[in-house]
C-alpha cells in the first residue's frame, strides 16, 4: 500500500484509459504521457496499460507502507526516496516506511509513478482510469487527497540491483520538450474552409499554452484568427488532440477528459504519436504546429511502436547490468 | 428512390485513424439521423474498427490505420450509406418525472418571460412534447434531444452556471436534455428530475439509448 502525503498540483490515477465508450458520452481519460506510463510499467514488471499515478509539476510525496517496485517517469521533478535521488526514468526498491518526495519539475509538466502490481483500483467500465468529469474509476472518481491509501496488485517484482536501474533518457529521446516544441497534426474538415490567411498564420505563429489548460484541453494564446462569419457545426465527437478554432480566434486542444462531442470548426488532430510530448509542454511555453499527411503520421506511429517493442530487451540488458554491479559493491 | 437515399456522405479525417462522416450541411434531421443509427450499427460489427460515434447528423468512425485504408473504408461506408435503412427495433419511451421552477429551475420564470409565456404555460408547452434521442455524448449519459417546441428555445446564457447538478432539465438553443453529471452548463435551467442518468455500477450504464423517445411529466411548476 502507498499512502499520499502530498499530491502536489494535481494527481490522479490513470491507465491507458476508457477508449470505446463515446457513444455513451464516456470520455478516453487515460494518462496524458501515455509513452511515459507504459515505459514505467515496463521498468516495474507490469503490462504496459497497468494503473499508476499522474503527477502534475512534481511537489508530490507519498510514503511506502510495504517492501514495493516503483518506477517514475516523465517530467524529472527531482525525486528521493528518504533523500537519496531518484531520477526520472528509474526504477528501485522501496523498503516499508520509506518516503518519497520529489520537488518541482524543472522540466516537462506530469510525472508517471508506476509500482510492480499496478494500483489497485477497481475496474469500471474496462478501465481504472479516474474519469474526473463523470466523478468515477480511480480513487473514488477524484483527484488523490493527502492521506488516501492506495492498495497494490499482487506482484513478482522484478530482481535488480540495491539502487535499482534507469533509462537514458536523453539517448532514447525522452526528455521533454523544452522552449517551443513543435507537435504535428494531420488537417481536420475546415482546415480548408479557413481560407489561406488563417492557415497560414496558424502555421507560422508560435502559440503559448495558457495557464489555465489542463487535461480538459490546452488553450492557447496568440495572433488572433478570426473569421468573418463565424462557422455553425452540428456536434460531432471528437478523440483527444483535436485542434479547433473558436469564434474568438484562439486555438484550443481537446484532450484526454474533453467532452466526447464537440461542435468547433476544427483545423485538425494532433498525430497520435506526438500526444506524449504535447502533454509534457509546461504552462507558458510554446508550440509551433506542423501539418502532415496521413503517411507521415502513420510512420511516426510505427517508429515509436518499434522504439516502445525493443524496450523490454533493453529493461532486462539493465536489470541484469544492475544485479552485476551491486555484486560487485 | 427516397431523396434521403440520394444523399452523399462527406467525408473528413480526424487524425490518422479517425473519419469524420457527415451528411450536406443542413438542418438537424431525424431521418438523416436513422441513417446515422443504421450506418453506425452496421459499421461497429466491421472488425478493426475501434469506436463508432453518432453524432448530430454525423458519425465518427476510429479504425485501426493498419487494418484499413481509409479510402477503401470510406467506399464501405458510402456503400451502407446509400443503402436503404433497414427498419429498426423500435425505441422505448421514456417517461421523466419533472418539477419545473424552484431551485433546480431558476431560468424558467426568465425564460418564459422572454418567450411571452406565464411559467406554467411554458413548462406545459415542454412537457407536452415529444422528443427523440438523437445521440449520446458531451459527458456520461447524456442524450441530445430533438423535437423542442421552437417558442421554447432560448440562446445559450452569456455567463456558464458553474455547477448545474444531475437532473437538471435545460434548455439550449433549439435543443434540451437533461444534465446527467453535475458540471458546468452554458445551458438555462427549468427544472429538476429524481430520474438518473448514468451510473457506472449499472448495467447498461447509461438509461437512454439513441432512438429512444423521451417524455416529460410536470410533477408541479414552482414560480
Amino acid at each position: 500500500m502507498i499512502e499520499i502525503l502530498s499530491p502536489g498540483v494535481m494527481a490522479s490515477v490513470q491507465d491507458m484509459g476508457r477508449p470505446g465508450l463515446r457513444n455513451l458520452g464516456v470520455g478516453s481519460t487515460g494518462a496524458m504521457d501515455a509513452r511515459a506510463l507504459h515505459i514505467a510499467n515496463l521498468l516495474a514488471g507490469n503490462e504496459p496499460g497497468t494503473a499508476g499515478v499522474e503527477f502534475t509539476l512534481g511537489g508530490f510525496s507519498l510514503r511506502f507502507h510495504a517492501d514495493t517496485v516503483f518506477a517514475l517517469t516523465g517530467a524529472d521533478a527531482g525525486a528521493r526516496l528518504d533523500g537519496e535521488p531518484v531520477p526520472a526514468w528509474w526504477v528501485r526498491r522501496a523498503r516499508a516506511g520509506q518516503t518519497l518526495t520529489a520537488g518541482m519539475a524543472g522540466r516537462g509538466m506530469r510525472s508517471v509513478l508506476a509500482v510492480s502490481g499496478g494500483i489497485a483500483v477497481p475496474d469500471l467500465m474496462g478501465s481504472r482510469s479516474t474519469d474526473l468529469k463523470g466523478g468515477f474509476g480511480g480513487h473514488e472518481g477524484r483527484l488523490l487527497r493527502a492521506g488516501d491509501r492506495l492498495e497494490t496488485g499482487p506482484a513478482e517484482a522484478p530482481a535488480m540491483g540495491e539502487r535499482g536501474f534507469g533509462l537514458a533518457a536523453g539517448r532514447l529521446g525522452l526528455l521533454p520538450p523544452q522552449g517551443e516544441a513543435e507537435i504535428r497534426f494531420v488537417p481536420a474538415a475546415e482546415w480548408q474552409v479557413h481560407g489561406p490567411a488563417i492557415r497560414e498564420r496558424f502555421l507560422a505563429s508560435s502559440w503559448k499554452l495558457l495557464p489555465d489548460s489542463n487535461r480538459m484541453g490546452y488553450r492557447l494564446s496568440g495572433p488572433e484568427l478570426r473569421r468573418e462569419t463565424p462557422l455553425e457545426l452540428l456536434s460531432h465527437g471528437i478523440i483527444p488532440g483535436t485542434i479547433q478554432l473558436p469564434p474568438a480566434g484562439q486555438p484550443v486542444i481537446q484532450l484526454n477528459d474533453a467532452n466526447t462531442c464537440g461542435g468547433y470548426p476544427k483545423l485538425g488532430v494532433v498525430i497520435e504519436a506526438d500526444l506524449a510530448t504535447l502533454a509534457q509542454v509546461r504552462l507558458g511555453d510554446h508550440i509551433r504546429f506542423r501539418a502532415v499527411d496521413r503517411a507521415e503520421a502513420l510512420a511516426a506511429l510505427a517508429e515509436r511502436a518499434a522504439f516502445l517493442d525493443r524496450l523490454p530487451e533493453r529493461i532486462a540488458l539493465a536489470r541484469d547490468y544492475s544485479m552485476r554491479s551491486a555484486g560487485h559493491d | 428512390m427516397n431523396a434521403a437515399a440520394q444523399e452523399g456522405v462527406v467525408f473528413s479525417h480526424l487524425g490518422e485513424a479517425g473519419l469524420l462522416c457527415e451528411h450536406a450541411p443542413g438542418p438537424l434531421d431525424l431521418a438523416r439521423q436513422r441513417r446515422i443509427w443504421a450506418v453506425a450499427d452496421a459499421i461497429g460489427a466491421r472488425p478493426g474498427i475501434r469506436e463508432v460515434i453518432p453524432g448530430m447528423n454525423n458519425l465518427v468512425v476510429l479504425y485501426d490505420p493498419l487494418a484499413f485504408a481509409p479510402d477503401d473504408l470510406s467506399a464501405e461506408i458510402e456503400a451502407l450509406w446509400q443503402a436503404p435503412v433497414p427498419e429498426r427495433h423500435e425505441g422505448r419511451t421514456i417517461e421523466i418525472p419533472v418539477v419545473y421552477g424552484g431551485e433546480g429551475g431558476v431560468d424558467l420564470v426568465p425564460l418564459a418571460t422572454r418567450a411571452g409565456l406565464d411559467p406554467a404555460a411554458f413548462a406545459a408547452l415542454h412537457a407536452a412534447g415529444e422528443y427523440t434521442v438523437y445521440a449520446l455524448g458531451s459527458q456520461p449519459g447524456f442524450g441530445y434531444l430533438g423535437g423542442l417546441d421552437p417558442r421554447l428555445a432560448a440562446a445559450r446564457r452569456d455567463v456558464v452556471h458553474p455547477r448545474i447538478e444531475a437532473g437538471t432539465v435545460m434548455i439550449g438553443g433549439a435543443q434540451t436534455a437533461v444534465q446527467s453529471r453535475t458540471t458546468p452548463s452554458g445551458w438555462h435551467m427549468i427544472g429538476r428530475t429524481e430520474t438518473v442518468f448514468f451510473d457506472p455500477l449499472r448495467d447498461p450504464p447509461c438509461l437512454l439509448k439513441p432512438g429512444d423517445r423521451v417524455r416529460f411529466r410536470a410533477v408541479e411548476v414552482l414560480a
